[in-house]
């Protein structure tokens, strides 16, 4: 498996110890978006742990994911402060507007769409994160803008007229 | 490498680095400082940073450009600063790039239509000091409001947040400049750890992690506790929704939580410590880590630290999304690498914590609020607050409130002075209904209850708790039911599935809870309720469980007929609920324009141009969009 020549270096930078597993996937879930199950095994043989606790740790923890994600990691606060300025309905828009649905991966692997706990921005809800920029006063109208500018095959420019018209929204 | 140059070894090293970071903090050419904390950032700040390097640069201006962190005007986000010499700081909010060029084009003149607000000086709660920015000048700006006169700042007194949006975050020097190592200095090299450890119990200071534990009682504890070695560790896993204070505070004051860490340590005989950042956090994870490589370099951290023997050393470690990894026993099983399941207690981590060794668990407040009290004495911090909660607590002011803000007021100022004086009230000419405190644990407050001062023993009798500082106001637009459901959904997804009766018991209580949203529920449902509130709380290990059903009880404590009204009557008096509303377009107010046509996520508009449209029931989903969108409020909800 070639990709996984890119494990060994990521692994050799750790002690073998216990401690280390939760960095080390997150290294791992960071270069490949996701945990292949060969890394998992190469990490228990490197820790001296059971498959089965890197397993366990693996499926505990929200960051980490078994299946491939899509490019684009779309991080959708639902917090309380987004919730009750309806963060609730920009995850479904979103959802809608990515095509990830409710299994959370759009089918071009384009993107994966995730409810998040709180992004601490509260005080600009509802919030979205895509990979690292957050945007703020969200409706649903903003969505499709910011989704498409994402999105290698659409043009940002068609959606923005729509965002840009409700400014009284943005309270 | 550590150029033994900038190691600060004695007093007149810290002068020195004092001397270096007032040239930074007050320079001779004007300065222009741009809020890019996390929030900063969100609402485009970087842009709005780029655009006056660009300026500047271009136009070769003598100014300088810098960061600063969140001062807490979250609705202004972001937030443009511009000091020059002699001259009060004036704010500048909403900031755009064009309009941040034209404000930098017009130094030394003031864009004053433009600003919010002016300080004309800084106060410092740390030593006391005040800092006049008007000399030779008078300390007044025409048509200008000074920041200690604005409703949002004049009730705030700032211990925790004393150099949030003050000092960049990047720079040391301005940290010490404002007096920051100097209460390590002095805890070092004039007070033995028994000294400090009782000046923190003289304080009174209690956890402000939610639990409201007194800091001077755990850090005997752990000082007397046998084994070596001990472990500190700072809690910035800041689970709670609606909750951003410990975010504050690390991107914009990193150094107050090291140097807190460090006094701490030496109180109770610890040599490392721990930083448990939450992963969603990346900038706090970077400007942390920055922090403490600077703090290495200069010798505030490493061995002998001011030559006095004593050693510390800080790591951080990132969280990994769980929210249960807040409460301290889960924590530190994560810490270890495990799955962050919580351990029954006692023993308590103060005896058997990481590594089965001696550890002290602090939340990010609670550590900034030492360097102050090791400062100022425990009797000056004693002074603030009430009898039983002392000193100050920082807050998130979110939710649908004016000004969206992080607050730091003294302990017992009333919820009322917080939401309507603070936070100016709700927007939109809606009514304020409640505010909801405490996170998860906590519950709803209705709005007949402002007069409530704000401390640990208050909140706790209205069926609310402190918590860890969120505080969402919602108005009269808001379920109560929904909110009710919205926190069980979180906490049966966050339930780390180890006691049966928080596992399942989150779960039925959610179903129920969920069929009153849709109609379906009955009357005797909230007895039901009430009887499995009890079993989860009795029969669960952690503090996850055992107040979960805060949220339910306190709900249908204060806003029992709105539980009615879905039961009896099949009806969300707040139009929230989706199985129980109806949209439909007022035919007289609807012009035709289309808006809502485009936006439709169920396709289910139908209208000529120009024409009055009509909403196909059928195919509805009731994502509210359209009523969004509509500029002519043709749009109903029944
Ligand atoms: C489910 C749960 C989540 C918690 N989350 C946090 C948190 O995010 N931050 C925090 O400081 N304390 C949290 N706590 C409280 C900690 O267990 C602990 O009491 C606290 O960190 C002690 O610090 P303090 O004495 O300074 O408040 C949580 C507790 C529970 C039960
Ligand atoms: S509640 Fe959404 S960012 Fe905090």
């Amino acid at each position: 498996m070639p990709e996984m020549e890119a494990v060994k270096p990521l692994l050799a930078q750790f002690k073998d110890e216990r401690a280390n597993l939760i960095p080390i996937l997150q290294e791992i879930q960071a270069a490949f978006s996701y945990l292949p199950e060969e890394a998992l095994r190469r990490v228990a043989r490197k820790l001296h742990v059971p498959v089965t606790d890197v397993y366990q740790v693996a499926t505990f923890y929200r960051c980490f994911s078994l299946k491939p994600r899509g490019r684009h990691l779309v991080q959708v606060c639902l917090g309380t402060a987004c919730h009750v300025r309806g963060g609730d309905l920009v995850l479904e828009r979103t959802q809608t507007e990515t095509g990830a649905g409710l299994s959370g991966t759009s089918p071009d692997l384009e993107f994966t769409v995730e409810p998040v706990r709180c992004l601490g921005c509260c005080g600009l809800a509802p919030v979205m994160r895509v990979d690292r920029d957050t945007f703020a006063h969200l409706d649903q109208a903003k969505v499709r803008g910011i989704v498409n500018r994402y999105h290698p095959r659409r043009k940002p420019a068609t959606v923005d007229k729509i965002a840009a018209s409700p400014e009284k929204v943005r309270s | 490498m550590i150029s033994t140059a900038h190691r600060l070894v004695n007093l007149e090293d810290l002068h020195q680095a004092m001397r270096q970071g007032r040239d930074l903090l007050y320079p001779s050419e004007p300065k222009i400082m741009i809020g890019t904390a996390t929030c900063g950032l969100a609402a485009d700040a970087e842009e709005v940073l780029h655009a006056v390097r660009e300026e500047v640069a271009n136009s070769k201006l003598p100014y300088q450009v810098t960061e600063t962190g969140c001062i807490g005007w979250c609705s202004q986000e972001p937030l443009l600063d511009i000091c020059i010499p002699g001259r009060p700081r004036v704010t500048y909010g909403r900031m755009k790039p064009g309009r941040a060029r034209e404000i930098v084009r017009a130094i030394p003149e003031v864009k004053r239509e433009w600003a919010l607000a002016m300080m004309p000086g800084d106060e410092n709660t740390l030593n006391g000091a005040h800092v006049n920015y008007c000399v030779p000048h008078n300390g007044h700006m025409d048509g200008l409001t000074a920041y200690k006169d604005l409703p949002l700042f004049k009730r705030q007194l700032r211990i925790v947040l004393r150099n949030c949006g003050i000092i960049n975050p990047d720079n040391l020097e301005e940290y010490i400049a404002r007096g920051g190592y100097h209460a390590l200095w002095h805890a070092l090299r004039k007070h033995t750890p028994e000294e400090i450890l009782n000046e923190v119990k003289r304080s009174g200071l209690r956890g402000r992690g939610g639990a409201g534990f007194p800091t001077g009682v755990k850090w005997q504890a752990v000082r007397d506790a046998q084994g070596e070695p001990k472990y500190v560790i700072c809690n910035a896993d800041e689970g709670d929704p609606g909750a951003y204070m410990d975010r504050g505070v690390l991107e914009g004051d990193p150094h107050s939580v090291l140097e807190g860490m460090t006094i701490g340590g030496y109180a109770m005989g610890a040599h490392e410590g721990i930083i448990y950042v939450r992963e969603e956090y990346p900038l706090a994870v970077m400007r942390m880590k920055q922090a403490i490589r600077q703090a290495q370099d200069a010798g505030l951290l490493g061995q002998s630290i001011f030559d006095s023997g004593f050693s510390f050393e800080i790591r951080v470690v990132k969280g990994a999304g769980a929210f249960v990894c807040g409460e301290e026993t889960a924590l530190i099983r994560s810490i270890e690498g495990k799955v962050g399941e919580p351990q029954q207690r006692p023993p308590y981590p103060a005896q058997h914590g990481l590594w089965g060794k001696p550890t002290c668990i602090n939340n990010v407040e609670t550590w900034a609020n030492i360097a102050v009290i090791v400062q100022r004495g425990g009797d000056w911090f004693s002074q603030i607050g009430t009898a039983k909660s002392k000193g100050t607590k920082v807050f998130s002011l979110v939710g649908n409130i004016e000004n969206t803000a992080l607050i730091e007021v003294p302990m017992g100022t009333t919820l009322a002075e917080i939401v309507y004086e603070i936070g100016g009230g709700v927007p939109n000419g809606r009514a304020c209904k409640a505010v909801q405190t405490g996170g998860p644990s906590g519950g709803c407050i209705p709005a007949d209850k402002f007069d409530l001062p704000v401390d640990y023993d208050s909140l706790n009798q209205a069926g609310s708790i402190m918590g860890s500082g969120g505080m969402i106001v919602m108005d009269d637009h808001t379920c109560m039911v929904d909110i009710a459901k919205y926190f069980l959904e979180f906490l049966e997804d966050e339930s780390c599935g180890k006691c049966f009766t928080c596992r399942v018991g989150t779960q039925r209580l959610k179903e129920i809870v969920t069929r009153i949203s849709q109609g379906e529920g009955k009357e005797e449902d909230l007895d039901l309720l009430q009887d499995l509130s009890w079993l989860v709380r009795e029969g669960s290990l952690c503090g996850l469980g055992q107040t979960a059903p805060n949220p339910v009880l306190s709900t249908l404590r204060y806003f029992r007929s709105e539980y009615l009204a879905h039961i009896r009557d099949r009806r969300c008096p707040a139009h929230r609920c989706r199985e129980l509303i109806t949209f439909a377009i007022d035919p007289v107010l609807c012009n035709g324009c289309g808006a809502c046509v485009q936006i439709c996520s169920g396709k289910a508009i139908l209208g000529e141009k120009k024409k009055p449209h009509i909403i196909t029931q059928a195919q509805c989903t009731k994502c509210g969009a359209c009523l969004e969108m509509c500029k002519f409020d043709a749009v109903l909800v029944h």
